[in-house]
């Protein structure tokens, strides 16, 4: 197990996408190499970049990429796009637009699926996250799927988050206000060369001042073009004075935060795994129980 | 919960993928997790992002007629990092009297025009189990 976990450590590509192999599968004894890899986090910086379908994610980390690339970082990238809530299947198709840094050995891309998880991310999101951390990425960025109102789950695994939208979708900043809205470190308004950015702008500053920030960080509104390369520079600046406002503040209380969701997610899982029995569920209900005298019957033959 | 996973890429020059969206989402609604990359991909583009998304195989859509040399090629970049296992298939307007000599060079399995689309879900669910192992 060391010999595998060390290979993890020392980056080699190979070993490392099988770990995220048997974390996202939550094969049998990927707990074992988790311990290890937790030991080893802590030093990359991780970015989450969530908003609206189709309001330019991809393009964004893609551009992201090639700039921390240019500064010598190297980059892991979990994408992430919805499970078929029907067959189980997905269509992960975020390379589409990062394309150019296939081959670029400083670049680590993985595409996961939901599978059923809500809020934006899948359940693995945050062991990948963990396991690019321990390869010795610099950079780690999260894509989240598309995303409305209340999947902020991203929040709490990223160290900067960025909310990407776009002009003229008056409507929309009025529906992301409440839950997309308050966790963003950093507001883009990309496709700035449409129409109405200005007053996208605008909405965002004003809705700003009227939310209590949490953190006593001074969220930032940027235009983006991202397609064209436009004022990616400035984001990256701005990453940059968020993630040193990060290290000095919100760290440390956000680190134990974080493992302490990441516990959470175990529990939940390892009791599921063990009362959640479908066959017996579904027997005790054909007999008639109502679900919470069947979920009882359950959990007292546990004891 | 291991889900088999496939990545669909379309190598060259040719701008056609409808065949290639069409397999993958057949391939989704077989509950498979499919890693689309888009066009023009070349094979050592191919073979990088299938290592680091540890498919269980790789299924080329091409028809410009360079089958001949990016099947090959692919294999041999796979080898070479250590990825052999990885299933190899394909499809497009590949002459029948190709299909040989790809098989002999290690490809799995060339689908012609107008196969089902559930002959290539069958073939992948025969051919391939998931590497949830260390």
């Amino acid at each position: 197990m060391n010999e595998f976990c060390n290979k993890v450590f020392s980056g080699d590509v190979r070993a490392s996408a099988r770990l995220m192999r048997l974390v996202d599968d939550r094969a049998e004894g990927y707990e074992e190499y988790m311990k290890e890899v937790w030991k080893h986090t802590g030093r990359a910086h991780i970015i989450g970049i969530t908003g609206a379908p189709g309001a330019g994610k991809s393009t964004m980390t893609d551009k992201l990429i090639a700039k921390y690339r240019s500064m010598g970082k190297t980059v892991g990238v979990v994408a992430i796009d919805p499970t078929s809530p029907f067959s189980g299947g997905a269509i992960l198709g975020d390379r589409i637009r990062m394309a150019n840094h296939a081959t670029d050995e400083g670049v680590f891309i993985r595409s996961v699926g939901t599978r059923g998880h809500l809020g934006g991310l899948s359940v693995s999101t945050m062991d990948i996250v963990a396991v690019m951390d321990a390869m010795g990425k610099d950079v780690v960025i999260i894509e989240t799927v598309g995303v409305g109102q209340d999947e902020v789950e991203i929040a709490m695994v990223a160290d900067t988050c960025i909310v990407v939208t776009v002009p003229g979708l008056g409507d929309d900043i009025q529906a992301i206000k409440a839950g997309i809205f308050e966790i963003a470190d950093i507001f883009i308004v990309n496709k700035a060369d449409r129409e109405g950015v200005e007053r996208t702008v605008k909405d965002l500053e004003m809705m700003l001042e009227m939310v209590h920030q949490r953190t006593g960080w001074d969220v930032q509104v940027l235009k983006t073009v991202a397609s064209r390369d436009e004022g990616i520079d400035k984001v990256v600046e701005a990453i940059a004075s968020h993630a040193e406002f990060f290290d000095k503040n919100i760290k440390a209380g956000r680190m134990e935060d974080r493992l302490l969701h990441v516990s959470y997610g175990v529990v939940r899982e390892k009791i599921v795994k063990e009362i959640f029995k479908e066959e017996e569920i579904r027997a005790l209900l054909k007999s008639g129980l109502d679900p919470y005298t069947a979920v009882e019957k359950l959990w007292e033959k546990r004891k | 919960m291991s889900k088999i996973r496939v990545l669909i890429a379309k190598p060259g020059l040719d701008g056609h993928d409808r065949g290639a969206k069409v397999v993958a989402r057949s391939l989704r609604d077989a509950g498979y997790e499919v890693i689309y990359t888009g066009l023009r991909q070349t094979p050592e583009a191919i073979v990088a992002t299938a290592v680091q998304e540890d498919v269980d195989a790789i299924g080329l859509s091409i028809l410009s007629g360079a089958h001949n040399t990016v099947f090959p090629r692919i294999i041999e970049l796979l080898k070479e990092k250590g990825a052999s296992d990885i299933v190899v298939f394909g499809g497009g307007v590949i002459p029948e009297t190709d299909i040989p000599g790809l098989i002999d060079a290690g490809v799995a399995h060339i689908f012609t025009p107008g196969t089902p689309t559930e002959e290539v879900v069958k073939f992948l669910a025969e051919k391939v189990t998931p590497k949830n192992r260390a």
